[in-house]
C-alpha cells in the first residue's frame, strides 16, 4: 500500500484548513518562484520524466501536451485552461481538491501556465459545484495578496493571472473544445480538430486544457522529481491517483492510491468490500460511466492502471469505480447510463444526437423484457454506428457501455426476453 | 439533448439592481477587451439569482448588456441546464438520479419527493418546494445525493431526506453536506490512509 508520505492530497478530506497557512504547512508554495526560474524546459522535462498521463479521461501524457505549445509568442497571448468540469458519472475526485486542496491546484496553475508560455489562466467550474467555486475563489484572493499570483508571482519574475469561471450544467464541456467554446460565451458545442488547441484555442489563441488532478500533482513532481514520481506504480502507467469507489460497498470513498493497484485490494481495504462480500460482486465499471463494465472474474486479478484496464477492453478513464452487488438489474444500471449520454447529447452530429436516444430506448425495453433478441445484434449494431463517427468522444463514451454489456451479459439479457415482460425480477 | 422552451407567461421586462450593475462589470473584466460575450453564463446565472428564474426579457438585458445578438443569449440560455426557464420553488431539489445514485437509493429519495411535493416540475402551493430529475452531480461516493439551491445535501436515505424537506420548509436550520457521521469523500467508520495527519 502506498505510505502516507507519498499522498500527494494530504488534506483529500478536508480534516485540516484549506487555507493558505495550513496549504503552506503542507508544503504547497514552497519555493515555487525558485522552481520557475530553473526555467520552461526544466519544468516540462521533470513532468515528462514523471511519465504523468492525464488525469481527466483520456491519459495523454501530460508533459508533452505541455510541449504542445509554441515556444515562441506570435503576438498572441498563450493561455492555459482548467477543466474543472468534472462530471462523469462516478467521479468526485477534482470536487475534493478544489474545496479542500486549491493551493495545490492554484501553484500547478503557475508552474504549468509558465512551462507553456501563458500568462492568463481561467478555472472553468461546472456550474453545480458552487461551493467549490467559492472555495477556489477564496484561495485565489489569497494567493493574490500573499503575492504568489499577479505580478512577478510568488518572486518568481513571472507575471500570472488566474480567473475562476463556471458552466451551467452541461456534461459535454468537459469535452477540451466545447470548454472553450462555452468559455467564449457560446453553446458548448465541441470544435472540429485539427486545428488543435495548442494552436488554435481560446480567442483563437494557443490553449492547453488540463483535468485539475493533473495540475495540481505538478508542484509535487517538480518539488520531489520526476522520478520520485515514476517510481511509483509501473512503467507508462506511473504515480499516484485519486480513487472514487461508488455503488454497493460498505464504505464509499475516495482515496489516493498507487497507480496499478489490483482492483479487489482497492475495494477491500478502503471500501470496506463489497456488500455482502467479494463473492456478491456483479460487475464493476472501472473509469467512470464511460467505459465497458468488467464481470466479476475480470474483476478478481484486474489492475487499476490505463494498460491493464486497456487489455480487458474496459478503460481507466477517471478512476471512479461504480461496484455493482447481485442484486443489480444489470440491464437497468445501463440504460440508466445510456439516459446520461442522451441527455447530455449537444445534438451537433447526428449519430450522437438520435443514437444516444435510441440506445437508450431500445435498452428500456429489453430491461423490461419487452424486446425481441434479435435486437441484441442490432443494438450492437448502432452502437458501432455511433464509435468514430462524431466529433468528439461523447458518441463513443455512449457506446462503450452498452458494448461491455452485450459482451459479457448477452445470456442474460436473451434469458430476460425470452420470458418476456413481467418477469425482469426472476432473471435475477 | 433536452428539449428547453421559454415559459408561457413573462414578465414585462427585466433590470439588475445596481449592485448586480456593478457585480457583472467585475465579471467582464476578466475576459479581454472585446471578449465580454465570455461572460454570458455569470450575468445570466445572476440574473436568475435575482428573478428566482430565467425570463426572456432577462436573455435580452444580459445579451444587449454584452453587446450580442440576442438570439446567441437565447442559444446560451436554453443549452446549458442549470437556467431555469420557468418558475421554480424556493428550495429547488434538483435529485440525482444517474447510476452511482441509483444503485444506493436514489429512485427511494424520488419517491419521497412525489409524496412531498408532487411531480417534477410541479411548485408546492406555499411556494416552497419543487423538484426535478438531473444528471450526476458530481459526489458519488456520498450517494444517494441531491442538491438544494446552493448546497449539496448527501449520504440521504428516505428517512432523513423527507425530515430535510419539512425543516427546509417551515425554516428550520439544517446542516449541509452528509447527513451521517461523515465530513467528506473519507469512508465512514474510519479512515484506511493519512491517519496520523488529523
Amino acid at each position: 500500500m502506498l505510505r502516507d508520505e507519498d499522498r500527494i492530497f494530504k488534506n483529500i478530506y478536508g480534516l485540516q484548513g484549506a487555507d493558505l497557512t495550513a496549504a503552506k504547512a503542507r508544503g504547497d508554495w514552497d519555493g515555487t518562484g525558485e522552481l520557475i526560474k530553473k526555467g520552461r524546459d526544466w519544468v516540462i522535462d521533470e513532468v515528462k520524466a514523471s511519465g504523468l498521463r492525464g488525469r481527466g479521461g483520456a491519459g495523454f501524457p501530460t508533459g508533452l501536451k505541455w510541449s504542445f505549445m509554441p515556444k515562441e509568442n506570435d503576438g498572441r497571448p498563450h493561455y492555459l485552461v482548467i477543466n474543472a468540469d468534472e462530471s462523469e458519472p462516478g467521479t468526485c475526485k477534482d470536487r475534493d481538491i478544489l474545496r479542500h486542496e486549491p493551493h495545490k491546484l492554484l501553484e500547478g496553475c503557475l508552474l504549468a501556465g509558465f512551462a507553456m508560455g501563458a500568462h492568463a489562466c481561467y478555472i472553468y467550474v461546472r456550474g453545480e459545484f458552487i461551493r467549490e467555486r467559492e472555495a477556489v475563489q477564496r484561495a485565489v484572493d489569497e494567493a493574490y495578496a500573499a503575492g504568489l499570483l499577479g505580478k512577478n508571482a510568488a518572486g518568481s519574475g513571472w507575471d500570472y493571472d488566474i480567473y475562476v469561471h463556471h458552466g451551467a450544467g452541461a456534461y459535454i464541456c468537459g469535452e477540451e473544445t466545447a470548454l472553450i467554446e462555452s468559455l467564449e460565451g457560446k453553446k458548448g458545442q465541441p470544435r472540429l480538430k485539427p486545428p488543435f488547441p495548442a494552436n488554435m484555442g481560446l480567442y483563437g489563441c494557443p490553449t492547453t486544457v488540463n483535468n485539475v488532478e493533473s495540475i495540481a500533482v505538478a508542484p509535487t513532481i517538480c518539488r520531489r522529481g520526476g522520478g520520485w514520481f515514476s517510481g511509483l506504480g509501473r512503467d507508462g502507467n506511473t504515480g499516484t491517483k485519486l480513487f472514487c469507489i461508488s455503488g454497493h460497498v460498505n464504505n464509499p470513498c475516495n482515496v489516493e492510491e498507487e497507480m496499478g493497484i489490483p482492483l479487489k485490494e482497492l475495494i477491500e481495504k478502503h471500501a470496506g468490500g463489497v456488500r455482502g462480500g467479494w463473492d456478491n460482486l456483479l460487475a464493476v465499471i472501472p473509469g467512470g460511466s464511460s467505459v465497458p463494465l468488467l464481470p466479476k472474474e475480470i474483476c478478481d486479478t484486474v489492475l487499476m492502471d490505463f494498460d491493464s484496464l486497456k487489455e480487458v477492453q474496459s478503460g481507466l478513464g477517471t478512476a471512479a469505480v461504480i461496484v455493482m452487488d447481485k442484486s443489480t438489474d444489470i440491464i437497468k444500471a445501463i440504460a440508466r447510463i445510456s439516459h446520461f449520454y442522451k441527455h447530455e447529447s449537444c445534438g451537433q452530429c447526428t449519430p450522437c444526437r438520435e443514437g444516444t436516444g435510441w440506445m437508450w430506448r431500445v435498452l428500456e425495453r429489453m430491461a423490461a423484457g419487452e424486446a425481441q433478441v434479435k435486437e441484441i445484434d442490432m443494438l450492437l449494431q448502432v452502437t458501432k454506428q455511433i464509435e468514430g463517427h462524431t466529433i468528439c468522444a461523447l458518441g463513443d463514451a455512449a457506446a462503450w457501455p452498452v458494448q461491455g454489456l452485450i459482451r459479457h451479459f448477452r445470456p442474460l439479457i436473451e434469458e430476460r426476453l425470452t420470458r418476456g415482460p413481467g418477469h425482469q425480477e426472476a432473471a435475477e | 439533448m433536452s428539449v428547453r422552451r421559454l415559459h408561457a407567461d413573462q414578465p414585462s421586462s427585466f433590470a439588475f439592481t445596481d449592485e448586480n450593475v456593478s457585480w457583472a462589470s467585475g465579471q467582464i473584466a476578466k475576459f479581454p477587451e472585446g471578449r465580454q460575450a465570455s461572460a454570458i453564463i455569470p450575468l445570466l446565472w445572476q440574473a436568475q439569482k435575482q428573478e428566482g428564474w430565467l425570463s426572456e426579457p432577462a436573455i435580452r438585458y444580459v445579451a444587449d448588456m454584452l453587446a450580442m445578438p440576442h438570439i446567441r443569449a437565447m442559444e446560451v440560455a436554453t443549452f446549458y441546464t442549470m437556467f431555469n426557464l420557468s418558475p421554480v420553488g424556493e428550495h429547488f431539489v434538483q435529485l440525482c438520479g444517474t447510476t452511482p445514485c441509483w444503485l444506493r437509493g436514489a429512485d427511494d429519495l424520488k419517491s419521497v419527493c412525489r409524496k412531498v411535493i408532487g411531480e417534477q416540475g410541479d411548485i408546492t402551493d406555499d411556494g416552497k418546494l419543487s423538484w426535478l430529475e438531473v444528471e450526476c452531480l458530481g459526489a458519488c461516493v456520498n450517494a444517494p445525493m441531491v442538491q438544494i439551491n446552493d448546497d449539496f445535501y448527501e449520504d440521504l436515505t428516505a428517512e432523513n431526506f423527507e425530515q430535510l424537506l419539512d425543516d427546509l420548509r417551515s425554516g428550520k436550520p439544517v446542516a449541509t453536506g452528509p447527513q451521517n457521521s461523515r465530513h467528506g469523500s473519507e469512508p465512514e467508520g474510519g479512515l484506511t490512509v493519512l491517519k496520523g495527519d488529523k
